[in-house]
């Protein structure tokens, strides 16, 4: 076999990997949006779920699901924030390094059920914190603070050496270098990175089911104060996420419409997911736009 | 001869084992251009970095010897780097504006030290601009992104944006290599303006372009200087023959 033919085969045989990918992608989005795409209604959006009946809905977990990832957020994001400047910006190449960066992977390879099992002992058992937003909280920070730490120590290193030498030049110390000019270059692709991982948190069902809780009691939504035990902000009640609840209802669900219901609560989850994908690259190209080129 | 404002004594600096620069005794009068010359990897930039310890940044690098900046030295433990980059710029190979407007990048050292004044920083940008011969080119879109400016233009908000924070020495790497013909003959129209309220010391690769505006040049080979002299004297009558053989093309 000559060259030529070589290249051919090779070149047909990766269009045709490249090409299953994407199909296997389109029929399972195809699928689960087509199967999930009837109960798609205000109502299933907003009502909440029944155990026993028909014609339950997703409410109160689709707002626990955003809820805890607000949460979640808050939690991590300043925390990958300054590990990521520090390992970037900071950090000598030395032992101490060595064994952060490590640990990140360490922890970013453990398996998120694994993740939740801990959280349940440490925040749930032994900080008594019981069913919770705010141990499912924790228990989804540890899950995302080393992916986050990871694309933001990235961001960073993105940005070239020339500015870095540009502002302490200028006489800026390395602080002011770091949050005048480093952290507004690297806001797009920081921005981005933490959608992705946004998406990630979204749809975690493993780390939750025994930190968060699996019920979703009845929430007031007019009561807005965080120390009722039916505010939807309590952070100490226990809140069944949308992903918990795809689990639930197809390993134990007993309501006779338990399969569309699931259908259903999975296409408004991949939704979601999408919804944060585009969301971040949408964002992430727009503010590169406005802060990289001609602009009034 | 007055006291110089910049000077090297017995300055070495070690990349790991590799000895950069081996033992440079250099004096740098008040104002005017100095220009740095050498063939490629002979420590001019290196030296050029020493002086305002850019070379920090980098690992592993031992440096030994003195520079003084106006009877201090520079690499004494108490110096406040902060301070010495200050007053004395640096202006690099590569345009390196913040991705921010012309405006914002001229009065970033201006508004972290503290400026809050709104006259205060539109004169000082103007001045800036104007010392750097961009004003006229660049006045009516301000807040446009400098990043939408030719590599030039670019260049010039550069050395627009240390001039603003009124640096005594500017120190030029390179500043024109990165450019075509015509921007860099608008660069050096510039520098030949700055010499007259700055000390300018410049590396540059381009033997003209030390000749037609240096007051002084030094020649650096292999880590060492070889000879230091009147622009003039070094191209017309040099003293040392490697410093002909360079200046003549025989090598470099």
């Amino acid at each position: 076999m000559n060259a030529k033919t070589a290249d051919k085969i090779a070149t047909a045989v990766f269009y045709a990997i490249a090409g299953s990918v994407i199909l296997i992608l389109a029929f399972l989005l195809g699928y689960i949006l087509i199967s999930g795409f009837p109960k798609l209604t205000w109502q299933f959006l907003t009502t909440p779920a029944k155990a026993f009946t028909a014609g339950g809905g997703i409410g109160i977990q689709l707002f626990n699901s955003f809820y805890l990832l607000l949460l979640a957020m808050l939690i991590s994001f300043p925390i990958a924030l300054g590990a990521g400047i520090y390992l970037n910006e900071y950090a000598k190449q030395n032992w101490l390094t060595t064994i952060i960066r490590t640990a990140i992977e360490i922890l970013s390879s453990l398996p998120s059920v694994v993740v939740g099992l801990f959280g349940f002992l440490l925040f749930v058992v032994h900080m008594k914190m019981g069913f919770s937003i705010l141990s499912g909280a924790l228990a989804l920070t540890f899950f995302n603070l080393p992916l986050l730490t990871r694309s933001i120590e990235g961001s960073l290193a993105a940005i070239p050496n020339l500015q870095r030498e540009a502002g302490l030049a200028l006489g800026l110390s390395r602080w002011e270098t770091v949050t005048h000019v480093i952290l507004p270059a690297a806001v797009p692709s920081i921005l981005t990175g933490v959608i992705l991982s946004a998406g990630r948190v979204f749809g975690e069902a493993a780390a939750l089911i025994y930190t968060s809780g699996q019920s979703a009691p009845a929430l007031n939504f007019g009561d807005w104060n965080p120390f009722n035990i039916s505010s939807p902000l309590n952070p100490m009640r226990p809140a069944e996420t949308l992903a918990v609840h795809i689990w639930k209802i197809n390993s134990e669900g007993i309501m006779p419409d338990a399969s569309a219901v699931s259908a259903g609560s999975s296409a408004v989850l991949v939704l979601a997911v999408l919804l944060f994908n585009f969301l971040a690259r949408w964002l992430g190209r727009r503010l590169y736009h406005r802060l990289t080129s001609a602009t009034n | 001869m007055a006291l110089p404002i910049m000077s090297t004594d017995n300055l070495h600096l070690f990349y790991g084992k590799k000895e950069a620069l081996k033992g440079i005794n250099l004096d740098f009068q008040e104002k005017g251009i100095t220009a740095l010359i050498g063939p490629s990897g002979c420590g001019k930039s290196t030296f050029l970095r020493c002086l305002n310890r850019m070379n920090d940044l980098i690992d592993d690098v031992t440096i030994t010897g003195n520079v003084m900046f106006k009877n201090q030295n520079v690499y004494a433990p108490d110096t406040d780097i902060v301070a010495l980059r200050k007053e004395v710029g640096m202006v690099f190979q590569q345009p390196n504006p913040f991705p921010f407007s012309i405006y914002e990048n001229v009065i970033y050292g201006l508004r972290l030290a503290g400026v809050r004044d709104k006259q205060v920083l539109d004169e000082a940008v103007e001045r800036s601009l104007r010392q750097a011969a961009i004003w006229d080119e660049v006045k009516d879109d301000l807040h446009k992104n400098a990043l939408a400016l030719s590599g030039g233009q670019q260049q010039r908000v550069c050395i627009a944006r240390v001039l603003a924070v009124s640096p005594e020495v500017l120190l030029l790497d390179e500043p024109t290599s990165a450019l075509d013909p015509v921007s860099s003959h608008v660069i050096e129209e510039t520098l030949l303006q700055l010499r007259y309220d700055y000390t300018v010391i410049t590396v540059t690769h381009n033997l003209q372009q030390a000749s037609r505006i240096a007051d002084r040049t030094a020649f650096f080979l292999q880590g060492e200087l070889i000879e230091v002299s009147d622009t003039k004297k070094m191209f017309m009558d040099p003293q040392k023959q490697q410093t002909q053989d360079y200046i003549s093309g025989r090598f470099g």
